[in-house]
């Protein structure tokens, strides 16, 4: 089920201070969080945000095109690597 | 014959049904179309004179997205899914179901035809 409308969409608190502060002071370091949760808003457009899989935090360049997902579908947190004896996907290793 | 959109309807079935042949018309918008229009749902296609499809093509042409165009539109959405790189886009990428279903069996529809393992091992108990 979507979200009532009369909430506004979700943004960890802390997440949503740190990313005013970078946009108010120009383009800054990049962000980590674990809140993958959040939405991603028009605010965060042109940051970079290192997004928590459960492993390590991937990196999220944030686009114009992004704004409405959240920040976890941009980073996954299994890693397929092929099946085992399949010649084709051993390169990727 | 009625021809619209560059569909052939099948012109003896009743005018609701004969509608959701072109791509984009399901059943209600198909009823609207024609309750706009003021043709009698149970009218057949054959049975439709000039006047009720030159009614019904320009009610289609103003208000509703069909065939070429709303393909394109439905292409253009799954490519921007693609391009911004996030989980859905992945999995049209891989041609896995988007939205959570088991891939263990089944999601023949997304996956295609069995691929066969040769000599795949037996579990040996």
């Amino acid at each position: 089920m979507s979200r009532s409308l009369k909430k506004p969409p979700f943004v960890h608190y802390k997440l949503q201070l740190r990313v005013d502060t970078a946009q108010q002071s120009g383009k800054k370091a990049v962000i980590k969080t674990w809140s993958r949760a959040s939405m991603i808003t028009p605010d965060f457009v042109g940051l970079t945000i290192a997004v928590h899989n459960g492993n390590k935090f991937i990196p999220v360049y944030v686009t114009e095109n992004m704004v409405g997902h959240k920040l976890g579908e941009f980073s996954p947190t299994r890693n397929f690597r092929g099946h085992a004896g399949n010649k084709k996907d051993k390169g990727k290793r | 014959m009625a021809r619209i959109a560059g569909i052939d309807l099948p012109k003896n079935k009743r005018g609701v049904i004969g509608l959701t042949y072109i791509y984009g018309i399901g059943n209600s918008s198909s009823k609207k179309i024609l309750e706009k229009a003021g043709v009698d749902l149970n009218k057949k296609v054959q049975d439709w004179d000039d006047d009720d499809l030159s009614k019904i093509r320009k009610i289609i042409n103003e208000e509703f997205k069909i065939e070429g165009a709303l393909r394109s539109e439905v292409q253009l959405h799954i490519k921007r899914l693609m391009d911004i790189g996030c989980y859905r886009g992945v999995r049209h990428r891989s041609g896995l179901p988007l939205r959570g279903q088991r891939t263990k069996n089944n999601s023949r529809t997304r996956k295609g035809r069995k691929k066969t393992v040769a000599n795949k091992k037996k579990v040996t108990k």
